[in-house]
Formats: structure tokens, C-alpha cells, sequence
């Protein structure tokens, strides 16, 4: 009894939490321009959104190649920034340490809002023109800290005395470091990479404040400024369910080889 | 990190009291408090936030505690279901809800406002709350069971104690981002409610940095204030996603 009541909840709340996106997903397949009115099944927004047949239809394009492609840089650039921070943090005593770490979580704690009107007005003052560039230092800025979160107990789990030994053992301190520190960290620069992409693709505040006037769109803008103007483009709705369905198998996928993994240890 | 970090907030609390012309002065914050329009917004979005905390805690604790319960539940793929709406483009979700609302007819307001922050937020509620479960020591539960205490007491008395770092890490990703939003509150009620945030976004827009640095140095001693109530320790739980 106790076990259906708590099983009703669940789903419940699960019914909730996803009936907007069914929603969406369900009038993806319909032609017409207004929400909510089911003109019959068709596919056609899928092929709109994939030959860009449709009005605007190169901005909506343009907007994911620029949500993806200034996510990669930025979590690259984070993994990398994050990754030397990391080690330098570790080697950090006392105080110093700590007063680092604080840095270092200051634009975590710090809503993205604040984050994107500090950053706006530090490139006002430095009198930056605003555009790609802004917007990729600006995602750094605020996935480098998650970066360094996930790297950081790779490095104390690490037994510091492996990298010494190759030193003495004749390696150059670049051998070491990429034989040995190296493939050490990569677990945590993985999770690493994959939290500053996520947080980079989900940003939408940040961007908004950096990105200046040239009309720089990532997807989170273009929903805001075609939201605004009232009535959505039609082709979102596919666009939509396509993002849903790819995280849905990603998790599936990622879910899989984390039980697989722990089966392993398990079993050894 | 000292250049991207550091002087981005010594410039906002610079702006926020320096007049066009940069010279020093109190105007802009004691505008914000002499407005009666800014004070009344600032007021809603408090209210909201904490109405929205308060939800989410009410709906997400049950949820994140049957969920780590290993009786109630043994699937990963209910987690998973849960943990999922906080990877996908809020901007999206909020959109999809304020759709929904719309086609169903009802009218764009504070209602749906709160409904469609509940539904925004309540997975990173669950998320940390379920965390600390999962990892509670269950023999304190069980122990308090074998000195025969009942079942309620034991759930308060022992289980919810225990649990408060995840519930204070929940508190903290819920009602930071809620005070400091603008693009939700926008979508969510067609612009007719203003938070905190929108003006803040209004003002830099329309070129008066000074009075919307100002209203952002307002809103960082909020977010000090809430975050030193909390404890600044929401990194683990959100370090912990993937």
C-alpha cells in the first residue's frame, strides 16, 4: 500500500514535470503555425528546420552552430584553464589555498545574472567591442570554477610521489606530465568538460549581457527575443523534441556504462 | 581568475555609486530605496522566491526520500527521469510551460508565474536532498528504531536532522536563481509581472549602468546574506552531476 502511494507520487510529479515538453513534442508533428491546433500529422517542420525552409529559418539555424560551437571552445579552454588552476590550488598551503578555493567559487555561487552584468560592465570599462570573443571569455569565466571542482580530488586521490619518480626516473618534467599527471586527472577533466559544455549550452543570462549588438544569436537568445516578439517560430517545436530525445539517450547511455563500471568493481 | 572574478564586482559596486559622469555618489542607491516601484518589485520577488523554496521543499523532499529509499524504489531510471529536465535549456522548458498554459486558457499571471517556477526548479531541490539520503549512515535510523521509537518520530527526529546539508544546498540552488531571474518571470506572466531582475536587465539595456549596477550590488548583499545563512556549500552538490 505504502509502496503504490509512494510509486503515484513519483510518477505524478514525473507527469508534471514532462507534460510540456509531450506537449511540444506532440504539435512538432502538425503543420500549423499556431500552438495547440493539430492540423493533421506532418513532418514538415522537421524537414523546414533541417533545409531551412522556412522564414528566418538561417537564424534559427545559425543560433545552434553558434550554441554549440562557443560551448566547445569555451569548455576546451576551461578544461585546460581549470585543469593548470587545479594544480596550482593543490600545491597551495594554508590560507592561500583557501582563499583561492573562495575565488574559485564565487561565480558559481554568484547568479548568472550578476555574473553577466559584472562581466558587461568590465568589458564597457576595458573598452572591448562585444561579440564572439566577449561571449567565449565570459563562458570561460564561469565554467573554469566547475572545471576546477572536479579535477581538484583527482589530484589529492593522486599519490604525489608517481610524478616525482618519473622525474627520477629520467622523464622530462612535459613526460611526466603528460605520461603520468595526465592520464591521472582525465577522469576528473572529463566530468569536467562535460559540466562546462552543459553549463555553457544552458546559459542564457551571461550571453545575453556579452554578447553586445552584432546580432551574436545562441539558441537561449533567440527563444528570448522570439518569445518576445510574440507568436514562436513553428520550427522551434522540433528543435525542441530533437534536444530532448538526444539528452533522454545520452542519460541512457551514460546510466548503462555507470552500472556497468560499478558491476565491475563489484565484481573484482 | 583574479581579472574575470575579482574586478567585475569591484566595478559593479564602482558603477553602482559613481553618477553618469563618474563622479561619487549615493543617488542611485537611495533611488532604489525611495522608489516606490522598485521597492514593490524587489518585494514580489522575494515573496516569490521563498513561495517557490517553500514548494519546492514541500513537493521535492517526499519525492527525493521515497527516491532514495531502497524499499520504495530500486530504479535508477526514475533518478534519472528526475535529474533530466535540469539538462535541457531552461529557457525551453519555461517556453514549453508557458505554451501549455496558454493553449489550456488560463490567464498569464502569478499563478502560473509560481507554477511554472515550481516546475523550473524543482529537480535541483530533489537532486542534493537525495544525495545526502542516499549517503545518510542508516544505522542512526535504525538504531533510533531499535530504542523503539515510531516510525514518524524516527523520521523526524533522526532522518530530517541528518538530511538538512542537502535541503540548505536545495535552498540555495532554488532561491538564488529564482530572485535573480528575469527571462522566466517574463515568459511566464507575457511581461505583466516584473521581478528583480527584469529591471536590472531593463536598466542595462537602455544604457543607465549606473542604476542597474546599483540594483546588482543590491541584489550580491542578498545573495551574501542567503548564501552565509546556507553555508557557501553548494559546490559538492553541484560538482557531483555527472
Amino acid at each position: 500500500m505504502k509502496k503504490v502511494l509512494a510509486k503515484c507520487y513519483l510518477w505524478l510529479l514525473l507527469a508534471l514535470l514532462y507534460a510540456p515538453l509531450f506537449f511540444i513534442a506532440v504539435f512538432s508533428f502538425t503543420e500549423s503555425r499556431v500552438l495547440g491546433n493539430w492540423t493533421g500529422f506532418s513532418t514538415k517542420l522537421y524537414s523546414n528546420l533541417f533545409t531551412g525552409g522556412m522564414n528566418g529559418g538561417a537564424s534559427l539555424i545559425s543560433a545552434v552552430e553558434n550554441t554549440l560551437l562557443i560551448a566547445l571552445i569555451s569548455a576546451a579552454f576551461s578544461t585546460l584553464l581549470g585543469t593548470v588552476a587545479a594544480i596550482g590550488i593543490h600545491n597551495l598551503k594554508g590560507r592561500k589555498r583557501q582563499t583561492m578555493q573562495f575565488l574559485n567559487n564565487i561565480p558559481m555561487i554568484n547568479p548568472d545574472i550578476i555574473t553577466g552584468v559584472s562581466l558587461f560592465l568590465l568589458f564597457v570599462f576595458l573598452g572591448v567591442s562585444q561579440g564572439y570573443l566577449t561571449v567565449i571569455l565570459a563562458h570561460i569565466t564561469f565554467c573554469t570554477p566547475y572545471v576546477v571542482l572536479s579535477v581538484l580530488p583527482k589530484l589529492s586521490q593522486m599519490n604525489p610521489n608517481i610524478y616525482e619518480a618519473a622525474l627520477d626516473l629520467g622523464a622530462t618534467p612535459a613526460q611526466a606530465l603528460r605520461k603520468v599527471l595526465i592520464p591521472e586527472l582525465r577522469p576528473g577533466m572529463v566530468s569536467g568538460f562535460i559540466l562546462a559544455f552543459t553549463m555553457s549550452l544552458d546559459d542564457f543570462a551571461v550571453t545575453f549581457f556579452t554578447r553586445g549588438t552584432i546580432g551574436l544569436d545562441t539558441l537561449s537568445t533567440y527563444i528570448y527575443t522570439d518569445a518576445r516578439k510574440g507568436g514562436l517560430t513553428p520550427e522551434l517545436r522540433p528543435l525542441m523534441t530533437l534536444i530532448f530525445l538526444i539528452v533522454l539517450i545520452l542519460l541512457v547511455v551514460i546510466n548503462i556504462r555507470q552500472e556497468k563500471a560499478n558491476k565491475t568493481v563489484k565484481s573484482r | 581568475m583574479v581579472i574575470f572574478v575579482v574586478l567585475p564586482l569591484i566595478l559593479i559596486v564602482m558603477y553602482a555609486f559613481q553618477d553618469g559622469t563618474g563622479h561619487f555618489t549615493l543617488s542611485n542607491i537611495t533611488r532604489f530605496f525611495t522608489d516606490s516601484d522598485s521597492l514593490s518589485t524587489f518585494a514580489l520577488s522575494i515573496e516569490v522566491a521563498i513561495e517557490n523554496t517553500l514548494i519546492c521543499i514541500l513537493l521535492g523532499y517526499p519525492a527525493a526520500w521515497i527516491l532514495a529509499n531502497r524499499e520504495l524504489n530500486r530504479s535508477a531510471v526514475t533518478v534519472m527521469l528526475f535529474i533530466m529536465p535540469m539538462w535541457i535549456n531552461a529557457l525551453m522548458r519555461t517556453l514549453a510551460t508557458a505554451e501549455l498554459f496558454n493553449v489550456l486558457g488560463f490567464t498569464l499571471g502569478k499563478g502560473t508565474l509560481l507554477f511554472g517556477m515550481v516546475y523550473d526548479y524543482l529537480p535541483f531541490m530533489i537532486y542534493p536532498i537525495y544525495n545526502t539520503l542516499l549517503k545518510m549512515d542508516k544505522s542512526y535510523a535504525e538504531a533510533a528504531e531499535d530504542l523503539g521509537a515510531p516510525p514518524m518520530k524516527v523520521f523526524w527526529k533522526v532522518t530530517v536532522p541528518l538530511s538538512m546539508p542537502g535541503v540548505m544546498s536545495g535552498v540555495l540552488m532554488v532561491f538564488m536563481p529564482t530572485v535573480s531571474t528575469f527571462a522566466i518571470s517574463e515568459f511566464l506572466t507575457n511581461n505583466k509581472i516584473k521581478l528583480f531582475g527584469t529591471i536590472i536587465q531593463e536598466n542595462i539595456n537602455s544604457s543607465m549602468w549606473n542604476y542597474g549596477a546599483a540594483l546588482a550590488f543590491i541584489m550580491l548583499i542578498i545573495i551574501g546574506i542567503t548564501s552565509l545563512m546556507g553555508g557557501s556549500d553548494n559546490s559538492e552538490a553541484e560538482g557531483g552531476l555527472v
